[in-house]
């Protein structure tokens, strides 16, 4: 089991919106 | 912290995630370090659906310490959209569940205010000013609690 973590963070926050879904965005430098 | 299943399973079920790296997604790490004010990793905002953020964890957290704070976000998300049960429901979940992590303190006072905000009732805040006697005396939300009793 993982996190599915996307990159495209418009496209995230667009998708919250209409599924009225909070939004979890990540900062991160580790490697990935 | 991420690989765990606990924070793994709370995030998949509250949250849609997305990640900017400084080198594999350098100008979206630009962009929205600087929308948000983020110019640190590791860094976590939980926003609501308009992207307002309402939590943010900087830097690492035990699996435990870490957990107790996006739960805590995910209740500050139904606290200041106004779904008091929720949000109390919420925040005595960290207080019950994970009363040993720093979020603990905080949620117990918020788990107090909420029912307070949906009634109007102080019994709710007297009885959290109680509650705060016998448990985390030296957190700084027991003396803003102090005032209650």
């Amino acid at each position: 089991m993982k996190i599915d973590f996307r990159q495209d963070v418009d496209r995230v926050l667009q998708d919250a919106k209409a599924q009225q879904q909070p939004v979890l965005l990540d900062f991160n430098a580790a490697p990935m | 912290m991420w690989p765990n299943e606990r924070v793994v399973r709370f995030v998949n079920e509250n949250f849609l995630a997305a990640r900017v790296h400084p080198r594999q997604t350098p100008e979206a790490f630009k962009l929205y370090s600087e929308r948000y004010k983020a110019p640190w990793t590791p860094t976590i905002l939980l926003l609501d659906h308009d992207g307002v953020e309402h939590h943010r964890i900087e830097g690492f957290l035990p699996v435990d310490d870490f957990l107790a704070q996006l739960m805590l976000g995910r209740a500050r998300i139904a606290f200041d959209a106004q779904q008091w049960a929720e949000a109390e429901r919420r925040f005595h979940e960290i207080a019950d569940t994970l009363p040993e992590t720093d979020a603990a303190a905080e949620a117990l006072y918020w788990a107090g205010v909420a029912p307070y905000k949906a009634t109007g009732d102080p019994a709710s805040l007297k009885a959290t000013g109680r509650a705060f006697k016998g448990r985390y005396q030296n957190s700084p939300w027991a003396k803003k609690a102090s005032v209650w009793t």
